[in-house]
């Protein structure tokens, strides 16, 4: 099943995260970042294949305050939230094939 | 199963180079790129890491890292060199055809040329692992954002953490760059930067042993190396810099390593094995430049052109 990525922001993002009904995977970003580049495609691979997890992206550029509230000090890092809590950090880019496994429980 | 004339395993400038030579001689390359990391060894090796590159000849404005490598492949990929994006799991050269395996698949090849560059040293400290990412980092162009008006130190004195102390003078109030000699290994343009700079320091003499912190960095133990006496500084985050190891545990007791690991090449390239080539940092622990890398790269599909010949598979 084809799904769009979803973009947060600020404005959206309590909203967007508290009314998800699976686990949403927030890619925390930005454009200066080359492995954050690398992992991208692979994301949206998984969001694709996998129709029961949401992957959404938060540029740390636009939106540093998210960044902060959520001790973001390292990208790319993922951030798993399931119902509405952060359930499990990922910090730097990994092969497809890692990332799978590191995110098993959720797909 | 297909028998490539050549495999060529890493994406660095070397690989890179490699290929596009190889594609050009028409021997259909396929490059085993490697996967996502932040550890140096991703696909586009070192340099997707980096800013600006001031030194790579033809760019007088200075080039991005990453751009250079997304060219070098864009290059190679003009010319028919295939990519796979995976990281090599074993490699068996002890007959012929020579054997590569990512998980599974297996892929055969004529020649291989080894181009698996180098990644950064972490400290080797039992509390990086759990403060990676929460205010110790390697990767200054990654994570410098984040530590916007901080204290923060650079530990190492080569080039490579010089230009992340200059790089994080843009986000930090101050940098002081940790060395354990009283002096810095790093290029006089670069050290002549760091000099100059009004938010760099120095802590000459010293080590980190430890890190401190649970859940975040809040400092480091030092150690003067002159003295052994111990001290506490306080430091909103940490990048270490402190030197490379080459990727080689593939080919251990395959291919012939140095005592730190890199690949010994004889004649040319050539390594131990008969059509096996090595080039870039794989290699060189002494230039350990993109152009090097590069020019090695291209020496590597020439040798391994000529072996191929010699060999009657072209």
């Amino acid at each position: 099943m084809a799904q769009a990525i979803t973009t947060l922001s600020t404005q959206t993002f309590d909203e967007i995260i508290g009314a998800a009904t699976g686990p949403v995977i927030v890619d925390f970003w930005a454009e200066w970042c080359g492995p954050c580049k690398m992992i991208a495609p692979i994301l949206e691979e998984i969001a694709s294949e996998n129709g029961t997890i949401t992957v959404a992206k938060l540029n740390v550029d636009d939106h540093p305050d998210l960044a902060r509230r959520f001790d973001v000090m390292s990208i790319p890092t993922l951030i798993v939230f399931k119902d509405g809590s952060p359930a499990k950090r990922l910090i730097g880019a990994k092969g497809k094939g890692q990332l799978l496994q590191e995110l098993g429980e959720f797909l | 199963m297909t028998e490539r004339n050549v495999i060529i395993i890493g994406s660095g400038p070397a690989g890179l180079t490699a290929a596009i030579y190889a594609a050009r001689a028409n021997l259909a390359p396929l490059v085993i790129e490697g996967e996502a990391s932040s550890t140096s060894d991703q696909p586009g090796g070192q340099l997707m890491l980096t800013t600006e590159v001031e030194n790579y000849p033809g760019f007088p404005e200075g080039v991005m890292g990453p751009e250079l490598m997304d060219r070098m492949r864009d290059q190679a990929i003009r010319f028919g060199a295939e990519f796979l994006t995976a990281k090599v799991t074993l490699v068996d050269f002890s007959g012929r055809p020579l054997r590569a395996w990512v998980g599974d698949d297996e892929y055969l090849a004529r020649s291989v040329i080894v181009s698996t560059g180098a990644q950064s040293l972490m400290l080797g400290l039992p509390a990086e692992t759990r403060l990676l990412g929460h205010g110790l980092s390697t990767c200054a162009t990654c994570d410098g954002f984040f530590f916007r008006g901080h204290e923060i130190a650079v530990v190492g004195g080569g080039d490579s953490a010089i230009e992340e102390a200059i790089f994080l003078t843009k986000f930090a109030s101050k940098v002081t760059v940790i060395h354990r000699r009283d002096h810095l290994r790093a290029s006089k343009i670069m050290q002549e930067r760091a000099f100059k700079n009004e938010r760099i320091e120095f802590l000459w003499n010293h080590t980190v042993v430890d890190l401190v912190g649970d859940q975040k960095l809040e400092g480091a133990i030092v150690r003067n190396t002159q003295t052994g006496e111990e001290r506490k500084v306080a430091l909103g985050g940490l990048f270490v810099a402190i030197g490379h190891r080459p990727n080689t545990d593939l080919f251990r007791g395959i291919l012939t390593m140095d005592d730190d690991g890199y690949l010994v090449t004889t004649v040319g390239t050539a390594t131990n094995i008969d059509g096996v080539f090595a080039s870039g940092d794989v290699q060189d622990h002494v230039y350990r430049q993109a152009v090097t890398a590069a020019g090695s790269g291209c020496m590597a599909a020439i040798d391994a052109e000529r072996w191929l010949e010699a060999h009657d598979h072209h």
